[in-house]
């Protein structure tokens, strides 16, 4: 299989709680993943299941006071949980880039777009200032915007949307970083741009290797995109699988339900399929027991894994907990 | 930029004719005319209605209000009633006075709004940020006449720290920095208490803007690559926080004024706003009408500085 | 005869610019469309971001003035105002808005949010109004006790129903939804396109159901219109349209969504760069001086934006 040297994160038994009314909840609970290079690895899930809570863990963003992560998050055996802050600005940038899901709210609307650009080689490049410009010419261009002398003397407010997304990618790639979060990048864009920029992250990987972390919701970006999958719920992975494996052989209750309640192109479903319940707020989670099962709750409480672990089922595919055996839909 | 900054320029000239219009009007309603100042009560009626008749006051209103102008542009604005001496002379100085006093205050109520606004909503809810905003509620809740009066008796005439009346003493020695100093000190006191009384906004918006900055998403761009905390702060958060304030200043040019009424009163500072009050209680109508044209002018003028901060700081705003 | 029909709808908003702002140019939000939606039906607007669907459901619910053009609504032209109130259009035609958040009044309790609408044209009893909206809240599957609470007290897909419920409470006869399930989760949204489904039968209601979303729309319509630029570049059946796509657009549209296939991902993505490159590389034989050409028919229900000699030549 791979080298060893590939591995690029190495994420074990991460807990990332906030503090609420004096106690923390962990919205990332117990999360273990590996990225290597030149791999594309989708997180999907529903809206608070914990995503960006756990690419904000990597990256190291969170208010340090009201949030406590434990585990380990190791970058060539560098552990980034507690890492000291200037040691973490070294990394920040250089070794991981991050891509935002809000093009226009994420870029300083006072600062011209090649500035924004440019500060990011200036914290991690000995490259002089005529250099650095130059650069900033270079990235506009490699992530296909033309005209880049005149774009990178513009304001955000001056770009469509595919663009300002193209000049935070260009932001994120500035220095030729290892590992590449991205959160949601195309979910404010429409499916031509969403398609173009999709392309033009496999385009850059293709060039530096990186391995790129996908957050998304969407079930269809991840199959045209994604090399593995893990599928998130209330804070926890409940399925871990390369892609096709994913979409051929889905296991966890949660995964086929959520694959059940697309609207299929080629059949006229009169109905879709409804997931019972909402994933419950974080001070509302259970602490044991397996947390998707009030959601189906049709299935006999006796198939139910009392501590539901991850098993691997085949190579690289794993699910929590063995009784998705027994699982089927009400109807 | 230039283009909106020059239509913005002219967008005023409408809005000072209206005030003038407005004003002009205003003026004929009262009582009096040009030279009830000028003439002794034992004049016969012929010769007022004569005089009238050569000053033009039985001319129709437009034309009245098109002389009114021209004298305006010749800097001629009538004479006072009981001053004895053209209104324009007698505002000349009185205006240069409020303008160091004005001046003053503005530096030093930035100067004090701008760090304690950076320290509250730096250190959000923490001692420092407490103390300052016991300090703005103090601040705004006494009433600027209370806030002067007490000054007044506090440092002036209780500790003699400072003068209590004019812009200069009677007796400066000699020399003009001798005379720039002096000034100085007449000035510092009513400053200070106007500067300090006037900080709430500007620390509110200051602290506010900080806050809701630290968690907006470009801010967060900007640590995920990697700029150290200290860098985040300026380049980031503290100027784009800064904007609102820029944002203000026209505001705070018109609320200076506002104030200069009651500041100049109690210190007895013979600026406009002290000839205002003077004018009032003595019923000076061309001096009234003078001011308020001024006045009018002024906050006119407060609000398009404002407009152009902002176009020149605020590149959304920019019109190509 | 159908429910409200669309004619020749222009909405042309100016562009002030120069030294005087005066009026230089008009952004031609909405160019000249027409479609007609039937009695029950849900009808599809399909665009791009600034394509002009919002636009054009503001125009029919009467929130925007229209440039030129009419719609027909029981015989009646609803462009004037006097008009719609003659009518009582407005009781008729509602909307469900893309962002619940801001669209519901954040200190109103759920109760008035409903009886609002109800209030506005018919005059119930306490009593009775009570009754209506719970009545609407069990519809749209929400428990009574949310009558009395605050929209920050749901979830989005909750806010969603909510907004639904509000629409249907004067028993309209169409409902515009702008981007209804676009802000939702998988999950949510099949609740609420449900819903809407649903609803639909008990009160024989139209949607005008505008999306971006391909395989939404696909799900909810029979009959549906793709827009760009202002104008309709393509209308047709479901059938018509995901099956014999003939303007180039409509192509890149149905070759951009990311399709449930992995094994196959590189043919999709060489099937879409060559549809963008004949629709980058083309522009003049699918375009006039860029503006989307009057539609053809081409079948029963099929009709497309091309010159006519392309219709013969190109089939
Ligand atoms: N700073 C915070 N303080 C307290 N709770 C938080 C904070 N950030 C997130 N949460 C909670 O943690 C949970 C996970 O949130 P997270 O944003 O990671 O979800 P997500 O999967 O990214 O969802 P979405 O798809 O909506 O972005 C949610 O219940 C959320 O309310
Ligand atoms: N009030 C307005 N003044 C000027 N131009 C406007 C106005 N409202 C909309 N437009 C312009 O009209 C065009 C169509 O806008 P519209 O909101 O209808 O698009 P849309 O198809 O709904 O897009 P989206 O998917 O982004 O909602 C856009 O180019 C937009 O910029
Ligand atoms: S115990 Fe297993 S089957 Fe039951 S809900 Fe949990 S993960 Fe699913
Ligand atoms: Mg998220
Ligand atoms: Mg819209």
């Amino acid at each position: 299989m791979e080298k060893p040297s590939d591995l690029l994160l190495d994420i074990q038994h991460l807990h990332t709680g906030f503090r609420l009314k004096g106690k923390f909840y962990d919205a990332v609970d117990d999360v273990s993943l590996t990225l290597r290079k030149n791999e594309i690895l989708a997180i999907v899930g529903e809206s608070g299941s914990g995503k960006s809570t756990l690419a904000s863990s990597i990256i190291g963003l969170y208010d340090q006071k009201n949030t406590r992560v434990r585990g380990d998050i190791l970058f060539n055996e560098l552990n980034l949980v507690g890492l000291n802050e200037s040691l973490f600005n070294r990394i920040r940038g250089k070794e991981i880039g991050m891509i935002f899901q809000d093009p226009l709210a994420a870029l300083n609307p006072l600062m011209r777009i090649g500035a924004q650009i440019e500060e990011t080689l200036y914290y991690h490049t000995k490259l002089n200032e005529k250099e650095r410009k130059t650069r900033v010419l270079e990235l506009l261009d490699q992530v296909g915007i033309p005209d880049p002398v005149r774009i990178s003397r513009q304001y955000p407010h001056e770009l469509s949307g595919g663009m300002r997304q193209r000049v935070i990618i260009a932001i994120a790639i500035a220095d030729k970083p290892s590992i590449l979060l991205a959160d949601e990048p195309t979910t404010a864009l429409d499916v031509t741009i969403q398609a173009q920029i999709l392309d033009l992250l496999k385009d850059i990987q293709d060039e530096t290797s990186a391995g790129i972390i996908l957050i998304t919701h969407d079930l269809g970006v991840v199959s045209e995109t994604a090399d593995r999958v893990a599928v998130m719920y209330a804070g926890q992975i409940v399925e871990v699988a390369p892609v096709d494996e994913l979409f051929t052989n889905p296991l966890h209750p949660y995964t086929r339900s959520l694959l059940e309640s697309m609207p299929q192109t080629d059949v006229d479903d009169e109905e879709l399929h409804v997931i019972e319940g909402t994933v419950p707020s974080l001070d509302k989670m259970m602490t044991d027991g397996c947390r998707f099962a009030p959601r189906i709750p049709w299935i006999d409480a006796t198939s139910h894994e009392e501590e539901p672990i991850l098993h691997e089922v085949s190579p690289g595919h794993e699910v929590r907990c063995t009784c998705y055996r027994d699982f089927y839909f009400k109807n | 930029m230039w283009k909106t900054i020059l239509r913005r320029v002219l967008v005023m000239i409408p809005q000072i004719i209206i005030l003038s219009i407005l004003i002009f009007f205003l003026a004929k309603m009262m009582p009096g005319d040009p030279f009830t100042g000028l003439i002794d009560p034992k004049m016969d009626v012929n010769t007022i209605a004569k005089l009238k008749q050569e000053y033009g006051l039985n001319d129709a209103p437009w034309v009245q209000y098109l002389n009114w102008v021209k004298n305006l542009f010749r800097g001629d604005l009538g004479m006072s009633y009981t001053q004895h001496m053209s209104v324009t002379s007698l505002i000349g100085d009185r205006a240069q006075n409020t303008f160091w006093l004005s001046l003053v205050t503005i530096i030093l109520s930035y100067l004090f709004a701008i760090p304690m606004g950076i320290i509250a909503g730096r250190y959000k809810d923490k001692w420092p940020d407490q103390t300052i905003r016991i300090f703005n509620y103090i601040t705004f809740a006494i009433p600027g006449f209370v806030a002067y009066v007490l000054a007044l008796w506090l440092f002036g005439y209780l500790l003699n720290w400072f003068p209590t009346t004019g812009t200069v003493s009677v007796s400066v020695a000699p020399g003009i920095f001798n005379y720039i100093l002096d000034r100085a000190h007449h000035i510092i006191l009513p400053a200070l208490v106007a500067a300090l009384i006037s900080t709430t906004t500007t620390v509110q918006y200051l602290r506010t803007g900080i806050i809701d900055n630290q968690v907006e998403d470009y801010v967060r761009t900007a640590r995920s690559k990697g700029v150290p905390e200290r860098v985040v702060f300026n380049k980031h958060i503290l100027r784009n926080s800064l904007l609102p304030i820029t944002a203000f200043i026209g505001n705070v040019i018109g609320a200076l004024l506002g104030g200069a009424v009651m500041i100049e009163t109690v210190f007895s500072y013979p600026g406009m706003g002290k000839l205002f009050m003077e004018s009032i209680s003595q019923r000076d109508y061309p001096v009234l009408t003078a001011l308020i044209l001024m006045f009018g002018i002024l906050a006119i003028v407060g609000n398009l500085i404002s407009d152009i901060v902002m176009t020149i700081v605020d590149p959304r705003i920019r019109v190509k | 005869m159908s429910l409200i029909q669309i004619k020749d709808l222009k909405i042309h908003y100016p562009i002030r610019s120069g030294f005087f702002n005066r009026v230089t140019d008009h952004v031609r939000a909405v160019d000249g469309i027409n479609f007609e939606i039937e009695e029950g039906e849900t009808y599809g607007l399909i665009g791009e971001s600034g394509s002009g669907k919002s636009t054009t459901g503001k125009a029919i619910v009467g929130l925007e003035d229209a440039t030129s053009g009419q719609i027909i609504y029981k015989g009646h032209d609803i462009t004037k105002a006097s008009e719609r109130r003659k009518l009582k259009y407005n009781r008729d035609v509602q909307m469900i808005f893309q962002d619940s958040m801001s669209s519901l009044n954040p200190k109103k309790r759920i109760f008035d949010i409903i009886a609002e609408p109800i209030r506005n044209f018919e005059s119930l009893s306490k009593e009775e109004e009570k009754k209506r909206v719970q009545e609407l809240l069990d519809i749209v599957g929400m428990p009574s006790d949310a009558l009395y609470k605050y929209p920050h007290e749901f979830s989005g897909g909750q806010r969603q129903r909510i907004g639904v419920a509000r629409a249907v409470a004067t028993k309209p006869k169409l409902i515009i939804a702008d981007e209804p399930v676009s802000a939702l989760d998988l999950s949510v949204q099949a609740q609420v396109l449900n819903f809407m489904k649903k609803i639909q039968k008990e009160y024989n209601i139209s949607y005008l159901f505008i999306s971006h979303d391909l395989g939404v729309v696909r799900h909810m319509c029979e009959n549906l219109a793709i827009m760009h630029r202002g104008r309709l570049v393509e209308v047709g059946t479901r059938e018509d349209i995901y099956h014999n796509p003939q303007h180039i657009y409509t192509k890149r549209l149905l070759a951009a969504i990311p399709k449930i296939d992995p094994k196959n991902r590189e043919e999709h993505k060489a099937h879409r760069q060559a549809v963008e490159k004949e629709f980058l590389e083309n522009q003049d034989k699918w375009y006039k001086n860029g503006r989307v050409y009057p539609l053809q028919q081409i079948g029963k229900s099929h009709f497309v934006a091309l010159p006519q000699d392309k219709l013969e030549g190109g089939r």
